[in-house]
Order: C-alpha cells, then structure tokens, then sequence
C-alpha cells in the first residue's frame, strides 16, 4: 500500500500526433523536478500520467507541491494505491480521505473498472464504498450532480486506486515544447512575472541582467539570482548572463543628450541581448514592459528599443495595470524579493525629463557620437555566466 | 590587501581572542552551570573573564553581568528598571541619537504608558544638559545616554549626567550605552555615578556573541530575561564560555586607552586635513567627537555608489546615515546637513590598528571615485 500521484496532461491531449513526444517531455520535466526527493516510476496510461514512488520514507506532500509547479500539468491528484481486494478498500478509503470528508458536506463515490474480472461491478463498488464512508462520516449527505468530493475508486490491472478531488496544476505547456528565449532581467517587480508567463508556454529560459558597479550593488546581482530561483522552480534551470553595463552607461551619461539617456541605454539592452540570444541558441527576447508604464515604454519608445532588434519581442504584461502583475508577482513568490531596496542599472543615472516621444533619427544622430560596436563588444567580453536552479 | 574602516560595525577579533574561543571550544567546553569538574572548569573560566572586567571597569566582579550581545545590555537595563521602578515613576528620559536597541525599548515604554522624553541634539551632535535638567523630576526613574554617538562619534557629557540627577534630588537611575565609548575612551562607571553601562566585545576585536552590563552595586533592576538563573539570576541563558573569555582577552589586548586616543587622534587630524580641502567635501563630525568615528559627505556622489566603489577597491566603510528608506537619519538633520549631504555621507571609523597608509588608500579612492562619478 502507497501513495501515488495522477496527473493529467494540459493542453497536449489537443496535440495530435506530437502528443508522446509532449508526454515524454512532460515526464522529463517532472523527474528533474522531483529527483532529489527520491526514486520514482513513471507509467503513461490514456491521458494520465503515474508517478509511483520506489523508495519508501519520501515526502510525498513535497513531490505534490513541486508537481504543482510543473507546466503542462492541467489536474493532479494524490491516490492511494491498495490490494484489489473490496475489504481493504472498504477499511482504507474512509481514513484515506478524512481530512477532504471532514471538510466537505456532499459527496459522490465513482466507482470505475478496467479489469473486468474484478467480482464487483462499477455501481456495487460505488454504492459499498459510499455506504462505509457515510457509516464514518453521518454528517456526509451523497449528491451524485455536485458534489463537494468526488471519490474516485479505480480497479486496474495489478492495483485499486483510491482518490479524492484533483487539485488544479499549474496548466500551460511543458518547459521546451516551445523552444528557447531569454529574458531581460532587472530585479523589479515586472520581469520575473514575464520570465514566469512565458515559460509557461513552453519555453525555456535563459536570462540576461545588466550590471553597473559601482553605481549598482552586489547586493542587487544576488536579487536577480535569488528572483530567478523563485521562477526556475517553475521553469526548471535558468542560464542567467550578467553584462557588465557600466562603461556603456558611463558613456551614454558623457556623450549623449541626457533626455535621451534612457531610451539609447534600452537600444544597448537589446543589442547585446540580441547577440547573447543568437549565441545560445533563443528565438526571441521577453522583456516585463507594460505599455505606458514609465517614459521608456510608451509605444513610440518600444518602437525606439525594437529598431535595433531583428527576433521577435515578446511582452507578455504588455497589457496588464500594475496590480494584476503584482498579483502574478505574489503567487510565484517575487513580489517580496522584488521590492527589496536595492538601485539597478535603470534607475542609474535616470534623467529628470526623459523623452517620451522620441524620434528615431534623433536618437540616431545622438548614439553616433559612440562607438557602438566596441561598446558591445566590451561588453559581452565582460559578461558572467551563472545556471540558477531551484 | 584590504583596508577596513567600519570597525564601529565590528572589528577584526584579535589573535588572542580567537585563540581563547578555541581553547574554550576545544578543551573547556562544559557548561558552566555543571558541578563536574569539566563544568567547574568552564565556571572558573568565567569567573576570571569577569575579573578582567571589572579590574578594567574599577569595580567589584559582581557588578560585571555578562550578556549575548550589546543590544541584551541595553534591553536588561531599560526593562529592567522600568520593571523595578514602575510604581515609583513613569517618566524616562533618553535621547535622539540612541541606536535602536534603545530607541526601540523606549517605543515600547512608551505603548506600556510611561511618559517618554527624548532630548535633541545640538550642531554638534551633542544633548543640552540645561534641557535634560529641566526634564528630570522626582517622577523619573530612567535616564539613557549614550557615551559616543555611533553616526558622527560626538561625545555626550555623561560625566556630569549623575549631578544633575543628584541635583534635583532625584532617584533617577542613570543607563550609559557605552558600545561605541568601551575601550576607546576611559570610563570608570562607579566613578562617574554611571549605574548601568552597556558594552560589546566585538567592537574591541573580540568575538560576536558577547557583551556585557554592568549594574552598580547601589541600584536594583528586574532579571529581563528568565530561565535558568544564570549571571546571578539577571541574564538567564547558558553563557557563551567561548565567547565571554574571547570578550576578556580582548580588554586585556586593549592596552593604553589614553595612548591609543592620543594616536588616533593623529591620524584622523591627518585625514580630516587632507580630505577637508577636497571640493564638495564635508565634514560631518564635530571636532571634539571620538576621533575613531569621521563621518563625512560627499557631495554628488550617493552615499552608496561610494562605498560600492571603495568596497570594489578593497576599502570598507559604511553608509554615513543609518537610514531607512525615505527617512534622512535624525542626527545629521539635527546637525544640520543637508539633505544632500545625508544622502552622501560616510562613516569612516577607525581601530587603534589603523595606520596612515590605510587612509591614503581610502583618501585616493575617494577622489577616484569622484572623479569618475562627478558631473
């Protein structure tokens, strides 16, 4: 007798054919997640996934809570997995679910069979099952329409399965069905939320912080580090690149009109981000702009920043007010990272009236007295690479 | 090589302290409170440590209460004499330029329902005796002072705090908060009328974990913190043997305190008269304050940007304002620094190590760092 975990697949039973390739992935992403918690067998039956634990002694309340984490998942459920014998069934499945039970005021008993040879049919299973239940638990009334919990009681081929309500998973694509990307990190409130919305479409991340010492503290890099662990535990690893920022900021801020210093500073972002992408291998650039939000993000300086970019940008908070990023930022856990009090390298430097309608020749014309290139070259020669996993 | 100026944080322990940690660790490690021969041996330990002490402080070994950490000496002798004196008054008095262990204490003093008085400071960093007169009456159990403010290192006159208390025939106790003043200034409490005196070992180059209260023989305060009756009952706790005797050898390290004043005082004028010419630099302390601590701006660069340079450099200092966040700190405002000069000071504090060298080097990346920051 042992516990297990059933899950069901998100949106991939729409896949058609790709279907087990998604599937094999999916249950690649959860061994990595759940590995150091133990030895598992993963078994793929119709649409559900089985993650039955090998060894004894392992927390399963921590396999169930990072399972939750794992993209692609759209349902879970914790199973007890017993004898096919209708008398351990009997005696198990009232304990089993007795905090769900204590909690609930209707319930409905499922029963469901596979294995036809079993003495009883689906309805007897049922009707037996409940009967136990309501003998432990009289305040219980049975609602077979809408019922506070679904009793599943399942006989397969080697075992009975016994489960209560699914718990809701944290849906979207498995991590790498949807390719590569890297995200522009700062240490603010909004990124991590985007780094977040798109891997749970499916793509894994790299990340690219920009940093100024000494104008910006070390204190902010381990920000970014700690910010990007809370996200990895849903995305699994990240590669995080930190640019050293500084020379180019020092330049901007010496040879440039100083309105404009936020937007050419942007241009740079991207620029590098853009040869760091190409070199790793990612298709596109995920940035936390949400229109309209500071100077640098009304829609004529996002088309300034997305000049010099030639992959596709995305912006996942492009639309969303602040509270309802910052209501993203509390449930993956950011938000209180996120507002520590450290500078980073955009508010370096910030002009007291930036431009908020700035027009690209003019920013042509003022990044012409820099040397752009070797700028980024500099740069990118001044870049640390850190794997952040959970 | 680095050069480290934030010894008013915490210093570097030194080696005879380190050594005596381990000797604790390794060898004396029973619990002083066992009547076996390895705890008597930890006891006997202590008991020395505490000699030390006391030889130092010019007082008997049972007014010398050893503590976890300054912030518990301060707690002890605040709670400790409100819960004592409370039927007889419910006035206290302290000052604004208190660190928080005892700001903190007061604020809660406060919401128990004691009147709180907090005195200002003046230009220069220091309270005005007439003002703490004028608050003193027979209502007021408590007067907190510090020795040496830990932001600018202006010296308090708490020498003459006991007149003024005995003047207005008041059975005030007098608290001196002496972390920043203990070993760096000569202060015999019994001699001043000081009651009850805070310090810290790690301030004086020995280990965290240690500090001490001395409570004069004259005066009663409650036990603060209870259990099982350690420190005479006053600060229940298994004492931290390795810690405590680290604490002692240090004040035996400490050496001439007048000596080291004397030296210290060289080159801070040395500093101060080289960075004074620089433009847009200020000095923040006051010219008599404690010369270990220089609290300094400057201007245009944000306080910082400036210690993240330096510390890039392998020079450490501190913030000059112990700020939060939107809150310029009381004293430098009192003072009368700007805000700007708030935002870019430094505290430099130095240890009777530190030699001219080390401030050359922090004197040139302090002009490199304007000269790269500055526009």
């Amino acid at each position: 007798m042992k516990e297990i975990i059933l899950i069901k697949n998100g949106e991939l039973a729409l896949k058609g054919l790709n279907r087990s390739t998604f599937e094999d992935i999916l249950i690649k992403n959860i061994r990595k997640r759940i590995k150091p918690l133990g030895e598992f067998e993963y078994r793929k039956e119709q649409s559900t996934i089985s993650v039955i634990p090998v060894d004894d002694y392992i927390d399963m309340d921590e396999v169930s809570d990072r399972i939750s984490r794992v993209f692609g998942i759209a349902a879970y459920s914790r199973a007890l997995q017993v004898e096919k014998d209708m008398s351990v069934i009997l005696d198990n499945a009232p304990d089993y679910l007795a905090e769900q039970l204590k909690e609930a005021k209707t319930f409905k008993v499922e029963g469901k069979r596979s294995d036809k040879k079993f003495p009883l049919k689906s309805p007897e299973i049922s009707a037996e099952v409940g009967g136990a239940i309501l003998s432990k638990f009289p305040h219980l009334k049975v609602d077979v329409k809408n019922p506070d919990i679904l009793v599943t009681i399942e006989i397969r081929e080697k075992f009975a399965f016994i489960r209560g309500n699914q718990t809701k998973g944290a849906g979207g694509m498995p991590t790498g069905t949807a390719g590569k990307a890297a995200i522009l990190i700062s240490g603010g409130i909004d990124s991590p939320v985007a780094a977040y919305m798109m891997a749970k479409r499916g793509l894994v991340l790299n990340a690219i912080h920009f940093a100024s010492p000494p104008y910006t503290l070390p204190q902010s890099e381990e920000k970014v580090h700690n910010l990007l662990r809370k996200v990895s535990r849903y995305s699994g690893n990240i590669c995080l690149f930190t640019v050293g920022f500084t020379e180019i900021q020092e330049e901007i801020r010496d040879k440039c009109p100083e309105e404009l210093f936020t937007l050419i500073m942007r241009r740079f972002m991207m620029r590098i981000s853009q040869r760091i992408a190409d070199r790793e291998d990612c298709k596109a650039l995920i940035t936390g702009e949400s229109l309209g939000q500071v100077a640098s993000q009304t829609l004529n300086a996002l088309a300034c920043t997305d000049a010099v970019v030639e992959m596709p940008v995305f912006r996942p908070l492009i639309g969303l007010d602040k509270d309802e990023i910052i209501k993203v930022s509390r449930k993956i856990d950011t938000f209180n990272i996120s507002i520590e009090p450290y500078e980073d390298c955009c508010t370096v430097f910030t002009p007291k009236h930036p431009k908020t309608r700035p027009q690209i020749s003019i920013i042509e014309t003022a990044e012409q007295a820099l040397d752009i290139d070797g700028l980024i070259e500099r740069a990118l020669e001044n870049t640390i690479i850190n794997n952040i996993c959970f | 090589m680095s050069v480290y100026l934030d010894n008013s944080a915490t210093t570097k322990p030194c080696e005879k302290s380190v050594k005596k940690a381990l000797e604790m660790m390794n060898e004396k490690f029973g619990n002083p409170s066992s009547l076996h021969m390895c705890g008597f041996n930890a006891k006997k330990e202590i008991d020395s440590a505490r000699h030390i002490l006391s030889i130092f402080l010019g007082c008997e070994d049972k007014e010398v209460f050893f503590t976890p950490s300054g912030t518990v000496a301060n707690n002890t002798a605040i709670f400790g004499t409100a819960n004592a004196k409370r039927r007889e008054g419910k006035k206290v008095i302290t000052t604004m330029l208190e660190h928080p262990s005892v700001l903190k204490c007061f604020e809660n003093l406060d919401e128990q329902g004691f009147e709180v008085v907090y005195l200002k400071p003046d230009i220069n960093g220091k309270i005005n005796l007439d003002e703490l007169s004028n608050a003193v009456d027979e209502n007021t159990i408590l007067v907190s002072v510090m020795a040496v403010n830990n932001e600018v290192g202006s010296i308090q006159d708490f020498a003459k705090v006991k007149s003024i208390i005995k003047n207005k025939k008041s059975k005030t106790y007098f608290h001196c908060d002496a972390v920043q003043a203990f070993g760096k200034l000569q202060i015999k409490p019994k001699k001043l009328g000081i009651d009850l005196m805070s310090m810290s070992a790690h301030k004086i180059h020995g280990v965290k974990g240690a500090g001490a209260l001395f409570v004069s023989n004259d005066i009663r305060i409650s036990p603060y913190i209870l259990g099982g009756g350690q420190e005479n009952g006053m600060i229940s706790g298994t004492e931290s043997t390795p810690m405590i005797c680290a604490f002692a050898e240090a004040v035996g390290d400490i050496g001439n305190v007048e000596k080291n004043l004397h030296n210290v005082t060289a080159i801070r004028d040395y500093f101060v008269n080289k960075i004074k010419d620089v433009d847009k630099v200020y000095v923040n302390s006051p010219q008599d304050a404690l010369p270990y601590i220089i609290n300094i701006s400057v201007e245009g660069v944000p306080s910082q940007v400036m210690l993240n340079s330096l510390s890039s450099m392998g020079i450490y200092v501190s913030a000059g304002s112990a700020c939060a966040k939107g809150h310029r700190s009381d004293v430098l405002t009192a003072m009368g620094v700007s805000p700007t000069g708030i935002d870019s000071a430094i505290r430099i504090s130095l240890s009777k190590f530190t030699t001219e060298n080390d401030l050359d080097l922090l004197y040139n990346g302090i002009i490199e760092t304007i000269n790269r920051v500055r526009r």
